[in-house]
């Protein structure tokens, strides 16, 4: 009994003395709590809709303002041209674009049955599920309120218009269209930040860092010389998966492969970077472990790899943008599944660039050449 | 004017509130073997350290190698070899990977040469591919010798170089040291073993951070004027009883003798004969040792 004792005090005193792994153990369950209770939702709401009317009619701005008061939609400023909407969807500023044709009230009125168009970013199939039910019944409650007193007879027929809905970039709302591509963000993330930061941490633990810097290398050299290695390891893991992507679960690879691998090239420095950082805070390869895990929880889970990113709270939106991985999924999925050219990604890729500047500053702060 | 190989002055370092060096004064010639010796924590590595370019001095200045200590960190690095007090080198490379990865840090001009030359030396051509990581002990510092001389430094820093190692290893070590100083290169070393001080040409002492003796090793045993008488025929409890008496300050046992010293030595042989009056006991003076000496040194550090 005194013997067990002693090897509990002894656990406890140790535990004690970790203070990152005991920060851990309390900041982990908190983090999970957080993202889980109050950052993710299945069913997302405020979805970002834009709608282009051709005309302006009682029926137009009843449907907006339908639209407008259901937590489904957040109604955009008006794009002014059709191709402007299009752009929008596109790099996935809205989810959802919403047609009215010139003279669709004309055209109802007279029964002939107009169309009414739905553009929907598909490329994740889950976010846009509930909206579209829900965008349906507002559709048929503002046409029933249309048609009242002498056009009540139009409203009993089948189908007074035709809501045509067309699911853009995976028509068939194949889930691995959205996982697998996404899939290639989160392995990157994981190994590349967990190795880097073990390999310093490593030198650290069993005293080489020391000759390495006692060695007449400038830091710089030391640093890119430890990095490219993974760099290299990086292209290995984009190619298994982008094969692995097209050739087993069909994943289409629509837009231009030069631009993908070189927007990898941004993603990966990125993740070094962070690896970097930790690697001058950890002081052995289990802190470097541990502070993976803290960057990659809330990476995979508020990224937009597992949950749909708009169907998160402004805040935790906000912590997803400043994460390299929720900018590199819509690298990924807008270059493989929509054909997005450089402009289209320019604005997911300055992003990390600023992310990677930041992070390697403070790096770089730290890792210095002297151990002092 | 004598050439210094290492001249500094003032260098201080702390790290935290902690004061780790204190205003070390330090002055090597060329070609000398220096030992550096204190207690553990006394901030040998960390003045080792500074001197090598690894650590930025907080205060203090001075040159090593005629290179600003401060300002010219990265050439200093060029011409030093430091070995490090744990085993530094590469567990997971073979014996020729790692003196390659020297060579070509150093920038060596033929790195296949100066490496293949050196395994011949060492006797290791045959386990070259052997990883370091299942070298023995004597082994592993002979490898860490080789690596650090592979580029030719002009100044050798050796951090507790022979800790672990078996005499017969550490015997050859110093006479491969006394050779290569021999060769004009300068060799500051860090130990705690006695006899390895005494085969310096000189010696300072540092404890808490400060510089408390330095010299030749007979300098130093003039500075710290201890008297040391051995007693034959005292019991083994006498220690504390003799422990207690005027004027003695270290009672060390000595097998079956037991070491008396003291610095005032009249008071200490008057104690002495007096004990030896009522106790069947005989003493006779002997020289006194660097070790005792030194724990005189260490004793004096703690009071300051």
């Amino acid at each position: 009994m005194h013997r067990l004792l002693a090897v509990l005090a002894k656990e406890f005193i140790q535990m004690r003395r970790d203070r990152l792994t005991f920060a851990m153990m309390v900041g982990i369950p908190i983090m999970q709590l957080l993202l889980f209770g109050f950052a993710i939702n299945t069913d997302p709401k405020h979805l970002p809709t834009a709608v282009v009317s051709a005309e302006s009619s009682e029926f137009s701005r009843r449907l907006i303002s339908a639209m407008s008061n259901s937590d489904y939609f957040d109604l955009q400023p008006a794009p002014p041209t059709i191709d402007a909407a299009r752009q929008m969807l596109e790099r996935g500023d809205v989810l959802f674009l919403l047609r009215i044709p010139a003279q669709f009230s004309r055209d109802l009125v007279r029964g002939q049955r107009p169309q009414l168009l739905i553009e929907i970013d598909a490329t994740d199939p889950v976010a846009s599920g509930n909206a579209m039910a829900a965008l349906s019944a507002l559709v048929d409650q503002a046409i029933a309120t249309e048609l009242k007193g002498p056009l009540s007879g139009l409203a009993a027929r089948a189908g007074p218009i035709e809501l045509r809905v067309q699911r853009r970039y995976n028509p068939e709302g194949i889930t691995q269209f959205n996982i697998v591509p996404g899939l290639m963000g989160v392995i990157l993330t994981m190994t590349l930040i967990m190795q880097t930061g073990l390999a310093i941490a490593r030198e650290r633990e069993r005293g080489t860092m020391e000759n390495l810097l006692a060695m007449p290398a400038r830091p710089l050299e030391i640093m890119i010389g430890k990095l490219v290695p993974y760099i290299l390891v990086a292209y290995i893991q984009v190619t298994v998966i982008l094969s692995a992507a097209h050739f087993v679960f069909g994943v289409p690879i629509l837009g231009s492969i030069p631009l993908l691998l070189l927007c990898v090239l941004a993603f990966v420095i990125a993740n070094l970077s962070v690896g970097l950082l930790f690697s001058t805070l950890a002081k052995n390869q289990m802190q470097a472990m541990q502070m993976t895990f803290f960057f990659f929880l809330p990476s995979i889970l508020l990224s937009g790899f597992m949950f749909p990113f708009r169907g998160m709270p402004g805040w935790a939106q906000n912590i997803g943008e400043v994460l390299p991985l929720t900018h590199f999924l819509r690298i990924v999925r807008g270059i493989l599944l929509k054909v997005n050219g450089p402009a289209d990604v320019w604005p997911n890729l300055w992003p990390l660039l600023v992310f990677t500047l930041v992070v390697v500053a403070l790096g770089a702060k730290r890792f210095r050449k002297t151990l002092d | 004017m004598t050439d210094y190989v290492i001249d500094v002055r003032g260098l201080t370092k702390s790290f935290g509130d902690k004061l780790v060096v204190d205003g070390l004064d330090l002055r090597v010639e060329r070609g000398a073997i220096y030992g550096f010796l204190g207690p553990n924590g006394s901030g040998k590595t960390t003045s080792i350290r500074m001197l090598c370019g690894l650590l930025t001095p907080d205060a203090g200045s001075g040159t090593c190698l005629g290179l600003d200590v401060l300002r010219d960190s990265a050439t200093i690095k060029q011409q030093v070899g430091y070995m490090t007090q744990k085993f530094s080198w590469w567990e997971d490379l073979t014996i020729e990977e790692n003196l390659r990865f020297a060579a070509r840090m150093h920038q060596l001009r033929e790195p296949r040469k100066v490496v293949g030359e050196t395994l011949e030396r060492l006797g290791l051509t045959s386990r070259r591919r052997q990883l370091a990581g299942s070298l023995s002990g004597g082994w592993k510092q002979r490898l860490a010798l080789a690596a650090c001389l592979l580029h030719q430094p002009r100044l050798l820093l050796l951090d507790e170089p022979t800790a672990g190692v078996d005499p017969k290893a550490r015997r050859d070590f110093w006479a491969e040291i006394h050779a290569l100083a021999r060769n004009g290169l300068t060799v500051l070393v860090s130990t705690h073993y006695m006899d390895e001080a005494e085969r310096c040409h000189r010696l300072a002492y540092i404890a808490y951070g400060k510089l408390l003796a330095e010299g030749t090793p007979e300098d130093i045993l003039a500075q710290v004027g201890l008297r040391t008488f051995s007693l034959t025929g005292a019991p083994p409890d006498a220690v504390g009883e003799l422990g207690r008496l005027a004027g003695v300050e270290q009672v060390v046992p000595f097998g079956l003798r037991l070491h008396v010293s003291g610095s005032k030595a009249d008071l200490l042989e008057a104690s002495l004969r007096a004990y030896a009056a009522t106790h069947r006991i005989s003493f006779e003076s002997v020289e006194s040792s660097l070790e005792d000496a030194f724990i005189a040194l260490m004793r004096g550090g703690e009071s300051l």
